[in-house]
């Protein structure tokens, strides 16, 4: 975690933008992929994040942070939103809001877990737990966007196959990326790992040695990224070149 | 000029406390960090000023808890968009541990343990605003919390308040820590929505 390490996006205040909703489809039962034309959004890097804005009638407004599931495509921005039962913005996001409705955008944002297909040529080690999938997608079809040729891997944990998102996308045979599922509560028949939580020998399995030095991306919950990473920081991989991203509760 | 989201009502409006502008309440207290969590140990623990003239000022873990220390309750506001109200801590105040340090230095760099760097004005740790926290909400700070502790500077948004603290920097110049560098706001006033350089 060198300073200094990312040249950031500096300069320009970042303004709100109307987003229009031009798709959505389903990723499973409690999560959907939110499609916007975005007039005048500025692009940005696989596993940024954005701010969404939400304003009331009444003048009360709110905001939420939500990763960027798309590659870098012109003005168009994908999220992908699960929705939290009691949460104030994740319901509206996934039930309410309607193709042709209209909210507010500010972004991209984050400059640390991020992937810079122009600069890093080491290979990459991609690490989700259940939602945290999103930036991660982000990275993989960017590198397939750009016929990219970094090798890549994924391990995903999900609790049960029904709880997969991305299903077609990920389902894409892409050269350079290996993938390996994870299940922690329940395996498709003859899976030949036991469902359970992520386990050295998973990473050490589905990874890469740490003497190929690759850049580890580690995303879902706080309890999931914190055991993830420090497994990978006793397998040996520098705690420098392991980017973290937690998503808390609240949306 | 905001867009009304057609059909969003939002929650029931908290009139009893007040938010800065674009965030939220939790009871929670989510977790954010750019790396692995470090083991730091007691043993080898040490909280360094070094002023803008090179002067070192050490502490160990003994020293630190030797100092007199207090007990603030403060609201925190993570710029991820959560606020916690009445959170309660123990350490020792900034005001303690740079009473000695000889410096007419505008700017400080707080560094943590794990490399993370973070900035913010000499003024903004002194006067009973900042503290060396090392207990949370009567319990020995967890290490995902910043354990074994963590800087507390509550009035400016919570990156500020690096966790793992090492030692703080005293600079005449600004230096940009490692959020500030990748496009996060020099200061960092919730209340005036200082997120983004620029903000």
């Amino acid at each position: 975690m060198a300073r200094a390490a990312v040249p950031g996006r500096l300069g320009a205040r970042l303004r709100w933008l109307e987003a229009r909703l031009t798709g959505r489809h389903d990723e499973s039962d409690t999560a959907r992929t939110l499609v916007f034309d975005v007039p005048g959004w500025p692009g940005h890097l696989p596993g940024q994040h954005l701010d969404v804005r939400l304003t009331a009638a009444d003048g009360y407004s709110t905001q939420r942070s939500y990763s960027i599931a798309s590659a870098p495509d012109g003005e168009r921005v994908e999220l992908t939103v699960e929705r939290i039962d009691d949460g104030e913005v994740s319901p509206y996001l996934v039930d309410v809001l309607e193709v042709g409705d209209v909210i507010e955008l500010r972004g991209p944002v984050g400059g640390w877990f991020v992937w810079r297909p122009d600069e890093q040529k080491e290979p990459v080690l991609l690490v989700a737990g259940g939602s945290g999938i999103v930036p991660l997608m982000a990275m993989i079809r960017t590198r397939r966007a750009l016929s990219d040729r970094v090798p890549f891997r994924l391990v995903y944990s999900l609790r049960s196959p029904r709880s997969q998102w991305f299903v077609p996308d990920l389902r894409t045979q892409d050269p350079g990326l290996d993938k390996t599922f994870l299940y922690s509560r329940s395996a498709p028949e003859g899976w030949p790992r036991p469902p359970g939580r992520v386990t050295a020998n998973d990473l050490s399995a589905g990874g890469w040695p740490p003497d190929f030095e690759p850049v580890c991306y580690v995303c879902g919950s706080t309890g999931f990224v914190e055991t993830a990473a420090g497994l990978l920081v006793a397998l040996g991989h520098d705690p420098r070149r392991i980017r973290t991203e937690r998503f808390g509760p609240g949306g | 000029m905001a867009v009304i989201s057609r059909g969003f009502h939002g929650r029931a409006r908290d009139q009893g406390r007040e938010l800065p502008p674009g965030q939220y309440e939790t009871t929670g207290f989510p977790v954010l960090s750019a790396g692995p969590t470090p083991a730091v140990s007691l043993d080898d623990w040490e909280f360094t000023v070094r002023s803008e003239t090179g002067v070192r000022h050490r502490w160990n873990w003994q020293e630190l808890m030797s100092l007199p220390s207090e007990t603030p309750t403060v609201d925190i506001h993570c710029v991820t968009k959560w606020s916690k109200f009445g959170t309660r801590w123990q350490g020792v105040s900034l005001d303690v541990l740079l009473a000695g340090v000889e410096s007419g230095a505008e700017y400080a760099l707080v560094r943590s343990y794990g490399d993370y760097t973070t900035n913010l004005p000499v003024e903004d740790l002194l006067d009973g605003k900042a503290w060396i926290a090392y207990r949370y909400d009567d319990e020995e700070l967890p290490a995902e919390h910043g354990g074994p502790a963590r800087l507390l500077v509550p009035h400016l948004y919570l990156w500020k308040s690096a966790k793992w603290v090492r030692g703080i920097q005293l600079l005449d110049e600004e230096e940009r820590g490692f959020w500030e560098t990748v496009g996060y706001h020099d200061y960092g006033d919730p209340w005036r929505e200082q997120r983004y350089q620029g903000d």
